[in-house]
């Protein structure tokens, strides 16, 4: 009985309360919905699951999807990693500026940043013209799809690490100086235990957006059957058809697979914590 | 602690239900609000302002923008009633999923019959809705034609010189665009005119015309612009409306207008929501819409957006502005959309095949 009052016992009151509340709002706003879209695939079926899973067209957009994702927000994890050290680390005029850009790609239409990237990277854009008689092909090819996904997944990155770099404190790596670490030494054993978690999570973010970003991908990618196709447009062909369960079955199929590499993410994150404070 | 996790979950879950219970309930009030509102307004007192709502596609938003005051203006002076048209632009396919999914659409003028036959299939719309109207159902008609750069370089005259060495053809998929499903149904009816009705031959034409596409948009409009601004391709697909109006807005100085000896009769269908109509009691209101677009204003209407108009006395006026072709149709080639929809265009169709890995 003393222990069930012990228990009781917690850091903020009133944890009844504001638990009902949580589970109201995950529901109204995550639980609901993905709940609707179970509901919305009456004509599901196992066969339907199974015909979507092995169809060569959707494994093919699984991968592109997939890849670029990947790519992309591997890549923005380096960039986002120094450009948050920028920020935090240096003075420089316009700082603020540049700060508050970076917030940019959340706030603009992705349809509008696609329109702007193929403009940018076609043949006949401003950096397309240079890039392409070198036989480097960005628009209309994976490439594309990757730096419009970079475009979308940066902010996650630099905004995860900035706050953890903000609150490193200085004096350990001077100590760690004044015994005779050198500068790479102390990136390694200082400040990279602590910035993986945060990287982490800016990965994992940057990466389950650029699974599911349609609008910015449809301009840039040229959307060719097995080539350049992303699962998010499958899913837009078949409601074209009024095929509800099978836009269904490929986007259950993506919400499981991503689930599962967000969930080794997590652990990774989890345990990268742990190895951090051992 | 164990127990009040679970009472808060307990709270959390009444207060879902409540919420989505208070939802429902306003909802259903809400449209039987607005379902006696629209009663009381189309039935006895015909003096009151009534609303309708013109559920269409892309490409049409100049055309209703125009036809919608005509319209007004025409009904004021006949029935005495004041009349406001709404409209709601978009993909033929997203629209039509809108209607189904809710969307209280009075009347529906769409891309494609199938998109029609879907609401239909919901049971808001009776069938046969496509004799209901004269030419189907269809009171104005395009085709698809090729926009190509200025002087035409390529020399491209016919479908044949579309899949002639490194030739590129931009058109939209037609997995995920309406006018796309025309662009290649048009192709296949001429390939199948040229190889005596020989499936085989057509479906290899297509096959090649569809190797030339170096970019597959997800709708016409993107098409329209990966030709025209980004510069890629030699030839675009298009309606022949779209055509017109980007060589009017662009520069006739930058591109010419190819029609091809053969093309399709593209038929974008009117009908009325049925089950809406009567729910509000718009029914007559909304049949009076779309006969009027066979009248003279409305066809003159249609003919000055580029679409072609089906009245003999309009026709004559603008047949310098449409040049004679052989056109087919739909029914003529292919039959109905709900087969042609099952045989090329759904999963495993014909155009999936086109795509086979290692073909």
């Amino acid at each position: 009985m003393s222990k069930v009052v012990v228990a009781r016992r917690r850091t903020l009151p009133g944890f009844g309360l504001t638990m009902g509340y949580s589970v109201f709002y995950l529901s109204l706003v995550v639980l609901i919905p993905l709940a609707a879209l179970l509901f919305n695939s009456t004509g599901l079926t196992w066969a339907t699951m199974i015909e979507v899973a092995t169809n060569p067209r959707v494994l093919a957009s699984f991968k592109v999807s997939f890849l670029t994702a990947g790519a992309a927000a591997l890549i923005d994890l380096v960039l986002g990693l120094l450009l948050a050290w920028v920020l935090v680390r240096y003075e420089f005029p316009g700082k603020r500026l540049f700060d508050a850009v970076i917030d940019l790609p959340f706030a603009l239409p992705t349809a509008v940043a696609g329109v702007a990237l193929t403009a940018i990277y076609a043949g006949n854009g401003w950096i397309g013209q240079f890039v392409e008689p070198l036989g480097i092909k960005l628009a209309y090819s994976q490439a594309g799809i990757t730096l419009a996904l970079m475009f979308i997944g940066i902010p996650f990155v630099v905004r995860t690490v900035q706050p953890v770099l903000e609150e490193l404190e200085a004096e350990v790596e001077e100590a760690a100086a004044t015994l005779g670490a050198g500068r790479w030494r102390i990136f390694r054993t200082i400040l990279l235990p602590d910035l993986i978690p945060p990287l982490l999570t800016g990965f994992a973010l940057a990466f389950a957006r650029g699974i599911g970003e349609y609008g910015s991908v449809v301009f840039i990618s040229g959307n060719m059957p097995m080539k350049t196709e992303i699962a998010p447009l499958l899913i837009m062909a078949k409601l074209e058809q009024f095929d509800y369960a099978g836009a269904t079955a490929v986007a259950l199929l993506l919400l499981l697979v991503s689930f599962i590499l967000l969930l080794i993410i997590n652990s990774l994150q989890r345990w990268s914590r742990k190895a951090g404070r051992a | 602690m164990k127990k009040r996790i679970h009472k808060g979950i307990l709270v959390g879950l009444a207060l879902v239900l409540t919420g989505v219970l208070a939802a429902c309930g306003s909802d259903s009030s809400g449209s039987s609000a607005a379902g006696t509102s629209g009663g009381a307004e189309g039935g006895t007192e015909g003096a009151k302002a009534i609303e309708l709502l013109n559920v269409s596609y892309d490409p049409t938003r100049e055309l209703y923008e125009q036809y919608n005051k005509a319209f007004a203006a025409h009904w004021l002076k006949e029935k005495g009633q004041e009349v406001t048209i709404k409209q709601s632009h978009g993909g033929s396919g997203k629209q039509s999923r809108s209607v189904i999914d809710g969307l209280d659409a009075d009347v529906v003028t769409l891309a494609l019959g199938y998109d029609i036959d879907a609401i239909e299939d919901k049971g808001l719309i009776n069938e046969g809705w496509q004799d209901k109207y004269e030419h189907n159902s269809s009171p104005y008609t395009s085709t698809i034609v090729f926009l190509v750069r200025k002087g035409n370089p390529k020399g491209i005259k016919d479908w044949d010189d579309l899949i002639k060495g490194d030739t590129q053809v931009i058109t939209p998929n037609p997995k995920t665009s309406g006018g796309a499903r025309w662009n290649y149904l048009a192709a296949w009816g001429y390939a199948l005119k040229h190889n005596n009705n020989d499936e085989e031959k057509a479906k290899e034409f297509v096959g090649e015309l569809f190797k030339h596409a170096p970019v597959l948009d997800s709708g016409a409009r993107g098409s329209t612009t990966t030709f025209v601004e980004r510069g890629i391709g030699d030839v675009l697909l298009a309606w022949e409306n779209e055509a017109f109006l980007s060589v009017k807005e662009l520069g006739p100085d930058k591109f010419d207008i190819v029609v091809p000896s053969v093309s399709i009769l593209a038929e974008p269908p009117v009908a009325i929501v049925d089950k809406n109509a009567d729910k509000k009691g718009s029914r007559d209101v909304a049949d009076a819409y779309l006969k009027y677009l066979y009248s003279e204003e409305g066809q003159t209407i249609a003919a000055e957006n580029y679409y072609r108009p089906t009245l003999d006395s309009v026709e004559e006026k603008f047949k310098d502005q449409f040049p004679a072709l052989e056109l087919f149709t739909l029914k003529d080639v292919f039959g109905t959309w709900r087969d042609t929809q099952a045989k090329h265009f759904n999963d495993g169709g014909i155009f999936d095949q086109i795509y086979v890995p290692g073909s």
